[in-house]
This record gives structure tokens, sequence and C-alpha cells, in this order.
């Protein structure tokens, strides 16, 4: 084996050009690939974090029928004290849970005293939403980020501050309905403004949870979600199946359903991009394959050609016809392990830099976000695999007909 | 034993309707260490029998025993097995396989056909190439030598698996007069160091001369016609 290897590298450098120029085509589409998939999955990994992280969590429980009617923000289908308990008591079982949020989510009329528009807010209990969702004090544009929120003051929106010309400390009033549709209005003071981000809930004011529940009159313990946060998002589709299973399971009276489980991919648009990276990654994968495919078979293909009469002659001489065939698949090999070395190691290299560079990018309203290209090894194995199967796959069939070439037919090409 | 045995040898070409008989019934053997040569005209058929005998192309019909084995209707694996183990092939060009050096190239039968183990591999190369006056050229690839030098490699690659029957199809027809005269001289010096046969296809005179046999062809029949000390007898 080692014969036919030494033998096929010679080949190889006999045209060192070709091989040359083959070589660093594959090395490009090596290269595009594993920077695709660095750039974009640091892209999207930066998304995701900033999206669970500063606002929806990785994972979210409501009441059955919640999700399907969240744009009125319905009270009627909040959590109540007995089913807040039994999340609990599953949630403090699940050791990949790190922290989770009750929030009660509603809608209201804001009066600067002059003007009135309506603002949708997420009521929390500020320990746990921080720990929930860590980034979101970084969305606090004005005002001060520690603890986020107190009673008696709120958290106001950059497009509704700016619409309404709401300044820190400026006194508002929130005026909204229970669900027993009875009103109730309430002062609060503004202690900061909240940038928008893109998705459900990005645009949304924020209120402490004891306000809340004094503003809509709730008296005994009720939230519209609970938001869970988990110590590694690795762990989220065992964790989704886990909640799946024991929450799902749960019937009430009626025999239907009491809660529902979503992953923040159910309930952000983000996903159907994140969903569109991995489908462009997978087109760029094909177009590699068909780089390697089409400049391998072409190259072996002219050395089968460029070399019929040396065929005829080992095969006069005795060599077998499957050595033959496994010389100028060897060959084809030898090609794509070099493209794919050089290619990995430029990558490799290109992301190390781009790291050092800190490349930063804005993304909708958010700015200056710092691209961190990454990428793992078993990425890094796969397009390495692919390539070297396609340009084995690529060289079977200039090999085969090199095997099967009738050798006086050979020895008489000129 | 003959090292070659041919009755009723025919070997038909069919390119759609037409049919056309290179080889018509022949019979002939050939002893071993015997200096043959088959002559004739353009299209008389000595290359199709020559790779009839080589195993490079199975005959139409007849029999045809090579170093004692049938070999009418061998296998394409089994033929290149067969060729690999009892027969060297001299070419008009030479060919010796360019990004190889002359030593790897008279390696080459040694290594991807039979498999011999590297010293004795090495041994044996070496003991060829001394033969055939190539040992000093070891290191070099067929592009830095003469046609000459390539021609005794070539024969030394022939030659090198000890086989019992070396073919070679106008070996003398690119080298030069004197050349040509050395190349002839070295095979029948290798003929009586190694006691192998050799069987040309040829129209060069100064190989007819050297030859015992030689076997004339005219329209895929043959005559045999030996030398002896008196001359030619038909």
């Amino acid at each position: 084996m080692f014969n036919i290897f030494k033998l096929a590298a010679r080949n190889l450098f006999r045209y060192k050009r070709r091989t040359l120029l083959t070589s660093m085509l594959i090395t490009l589409g090596v290269v595009s690939v594993l920077l695709f998939i660095s750039v974009s999955g640091s892209f999207k990994a930066l998304m995701v974090g900033q999206i669970t992280d500063s606002m929806l969590g990785h994972i979210q429980i409501h009441k059955k029928g919640y999700l399907a009617s969240i744009d009125s923000l319905p009270l009627n289908r909040n959590l109540t004290g007995k089913q807040i308990d039994k999340v609990v008591q599953i949630l403090a079982a699940e050791d990949a849970v790190e922290a989770y949020s009750m929030r009660i989510k509603l809608g209201a009329m804001f009066s600067n005293f002059t003007e009135t528009t309506n603002i949708r807010l997420n009521a929390v209990t500020p320990a746990d939403e921080m720990k929930t969702a860590p980034l979101l004090a970084d969305r606090i544009l004005e005002g001060e980020k520690e603890n986020l929120i107190n009673p008696g003051e709120i958290l106001i929106p950059e497009l509704i501050a700016k619409g309404m010309k709401v300044k820190i400390d400026d006194g508002i009033v929130l005026v909204a309905n229970n669900k027993d549709g009875s009103v109730n209005g309430q002062n609060f003071m503004v202690r900061g403004i909240l940038e928008g981000i893109s998705g459900p809930g990005g645009r949304d004011g924020m209120i402490h949870i004891d306000d809340a529940k004094a503003l809509l009159r709730i008296n005994a313990t009720e939230v519209s979600e609970i938001a869970i946060r988990l110590k590694d998002i690795d762990q989220l589709p065992a964790v989704f199946a886990s909640l799946q299973e024991k929450l799902g399971s749960m019937k009430n009276q009626q025999g239907m359903p009491v809660f529902e489980v979503h992953t923040w991919e159910k309930i952000s648009p983000f996903f159907n991009i994140a969903k569109m990276i991995d489908l462009m990654t997978f087109f760029i994968k094909i177009m590699l394959v068909a780089i390697v495919l089409v400049s391998i078979m072409n190259v072996m293909i002219m050395a089968v050609y460029e070399r019929i009469n040396e065929i005829g002659t080992i095969s006069a001489i005795g060599t077998l016809p499957n050595k033959i065939m496994g010389l100028f698949v060897v060959e084809g090999f030898l090609m794509g392990v070099l493209g794919t070395t050089v290619g990995t190691a430029i990558s490799l290299i290109s992301i190390a830099i781009m790291n050092a560079t800190q490349i930063s990018f804005d993304f909708g309203r958010q700015t200056g976000l710092l691209l961190s290209p990454t990428i793992g090894a078993a990425d890094v194995i796969l397009v390495v695999v692919i390539v070297i199967v396609i340009a084995v796959l690529a060289s079977l069939q200039p090999a085969w007909k090199a095997a099967k070439m009738d050798p006086i037919t050979a020895l008489k090409h000129v | 034993m003959s090292v070659v045995v041919a009755e009723q040898l025919v070997k038909t070409y069919v390119t759609g309707d037409i049919k056309v008989e290179a080889i018509r019934g022949v019979d002939f053997s050939i002893e071993p260490a015997s200096f043959v040569s088959f002559i004739g005209p353009s299209g008389s058929g000595k290359t199709t029998l020559l790779n009839m005998i080589g195993c490079l192309d199975p005959p139409t019909a007849g029999q045809l025993q090579v170093v004692g084995q049938d070999i009418t209707s061998l296998s394409r694996q089994d033929a290149a097995r067969f060729r690999g183990e009892h027969i060297g092939f001299v070419f008009q060009d030479f060919n010796l396989i360019p990004v190889l050096t002359v030593f790897e190239n008279v390696e080459y039968p040694l290594q991807m056909v039979q498999n011999w183990p590297k010293e004795k591999r090495k041994n044996r190369v070496m003991e060829m190439l001394d033969a055939v006056g190539m040992s000093d050229q070891a290191h070099k690839y067929p592009s830095q030598i003469s046609g000459g030098q390539k021609q005794r490699v070539a024969v030394a690659r022939a030659l090198v698996t000890n086989a019992k029957l070396v073919l070679a199809d106008e070996p003398t027809a690119n080298l030069d007069k004197e050349t040509a005269n050395m190349v002839i001289d070295l095979m029948k010096q290798m003929r009586d160091e190694f006691k192998t046969t050799f069987i040309f296809s040829t129209h060069d005179p100064r190989i007819v001369d050297n030859v015992e046999i030689t076997f004339a062809l005219d329209d895929g029949t043959l005559h045999r016609r030996e030398k002896s000390a008196g001359g030619d007898h038909v």
C-alpha cells in the first residue's frame, strides 16, 4: 500500500502546476466553508445569546393556550398558585436549570399627564429576572442598572420615551383593566430607558411584580409565564423533552392539558433566521462538494488520458487491475488531503486573526456587537471527511476506466 | 518441455460485418533458452502472435501453452498474474515509468507485482542492473539517460522476476545501429546467463541475423526457418 501512495504522490508531482491549481481550488472551497461556518455560527450564537439572555430565557412555561393569544396579553390565562407550585417543584428537580423568573405580562394605558399611549409591560421579581436574563440590565440605556427595578418604578421602552418625551425621574400613570374588566390606575416614576431589541417582548416596558399585582388587583399568586435559564444551552433539547413529558401530561378536571412548554426557538422569529443560516451553510457545503467533485474528476480524467500508454505498460508487466485502480484513487485521495490540510490550516489561522482584530457588526438596532468566530472540531472533521470522501468518489470513475483498459489498445496509444 | 506450444492457433478480428483473420491456424513450438524472431511485413500478424503468447490477447481458436500452462481461457485477472510471474516485456519505446528512477523501474515488478521483501528486492535489482551495466545510473530518471540505456533498463526490468520468457516487440526500432547491436548482444548475453527464452517481433535484419529460429509470417500463415552452421533451412 505504501508503494501505491509513493507512486501516486510522484505522479501528482509530475504535473505540479495542475496539482497545485486543483489543490488551491479545494483549499479555497474548504476555507470558504470553514470561515462561513465559524462566522455564521458565531453570529448565530451571539444573537441566540442576546435574545435568550436579555429577554426570553431558554424555555418558557405558560398555561395552555396562552401563547396563541399572547397579542392580547390575556389575564384570564395566567398560571394559578397551585400550578406554579407544581412547576417550581419540577424545576427544583432539574439539575440543568440555572434560574427561573415568574412574569406577569400586561397591557396598560401610559400617560405622561399630557399625552396617553398603549404600553406592553413585563412585571418581574428583579433578582430572579436578572438571573434568568443576565443581559437585561445591559439594555438599560439611561438610568440605574443595579437591582433592575424597585416597586413604584418603571423601565420604559426607548420608542415610548422618545415619542412621549419622557425622561428619567419623570412621573407617569399606568391605567390597566384587571381580568374582571374594572379599571385601576397607579403612579410610577421613570427609572430608566430600555433599549428595544428584535423579537417578541423586545419593546415591552418593565415594572415590579408587586406593582402589577396591585394595579391588576391580583390577590392570589398568579403569573403569566415562567422563563427558565439553563446552565448550558446545549442541554435545551433534553430539558425541554423532560419538562414536556412531566408538564405536558398534566390534565385539568376537564381532561385538558394544563401547561404548555416552549423553547426560545418556538417563540422567537430569529429562529427562522438561524434556520436560514443553517440552510445557507448546507448549500455552501453542497457547492464545496461540487467544486471538489468537478475539479478532481477533471484532473483524474486528464491523468488517465495522458498516461494511457503507461497504464498499458504496467498492465502488460502484470499489475493487477485493482492495483491500477487503487493507484488513481489514491492520487485523488492525496489531492483531497493536500487541499483540506492547507485549507484547514488557513481557516484556523484566519479565525485566530479575526478574533485578534475584534470585528464588530450591527444587528437591527444593536450596534457594535463583537464577532468572535469559533469552529468546533466536529465541524472541521465533517468538512475534511466530506472533501476527502468526495475526492475519492470523483477518482473512482477515471480509476475504473484505467483499470479496465485493454493493455494492447493502451500500448498502441500515442 | 517447450516454453511455447501453439496448435491450430487462430485469431480473427471482427469489426461490424467485416472479419479479418490475422492468424490462420498456425502450429509452432519454441524451446527453452531459444532466441526466436517473428518476422513479416506490416499487418502479417507478428505482433498479434506476440500478444497472444504474452497473454495480452486471447486466441479465437486453437491451443496455446506457455511455460506449460494452457493460456487460451485465462481470465483478465489470471492473465495479469501469469504475465507478472512468467513473462517479461521489452517495448519499442522502452516504456519506462518516467516518475521512477532506473532502480525503481527495475524494482517495480518485484514490488508492485510480486511483493518481494525489501532487502531481497534491492539485491536482485542491483544484480540485474549490474548484469545490464546500468548500476552506476541507478539513481537517474529515464529522462536523464540515453535510448540505449533505457532499453538496457527495460531488459533488466523484463528479467528481474526470473521470467522464463521475454517478449520484445521491435526492441531496436528506436535505436541507432551501434546501440541496437549493443542491446542485441546484451539480450543474447542475458539469454546465455539466465537461460531465458527471447521472442522478438521485428523487421530488423540485425536481430534476424542473431536469432537461431525465425518464424516468417505471411498473411496469417507461418513458415519456420532454422539457422544452422550452413545457413537458414526452411
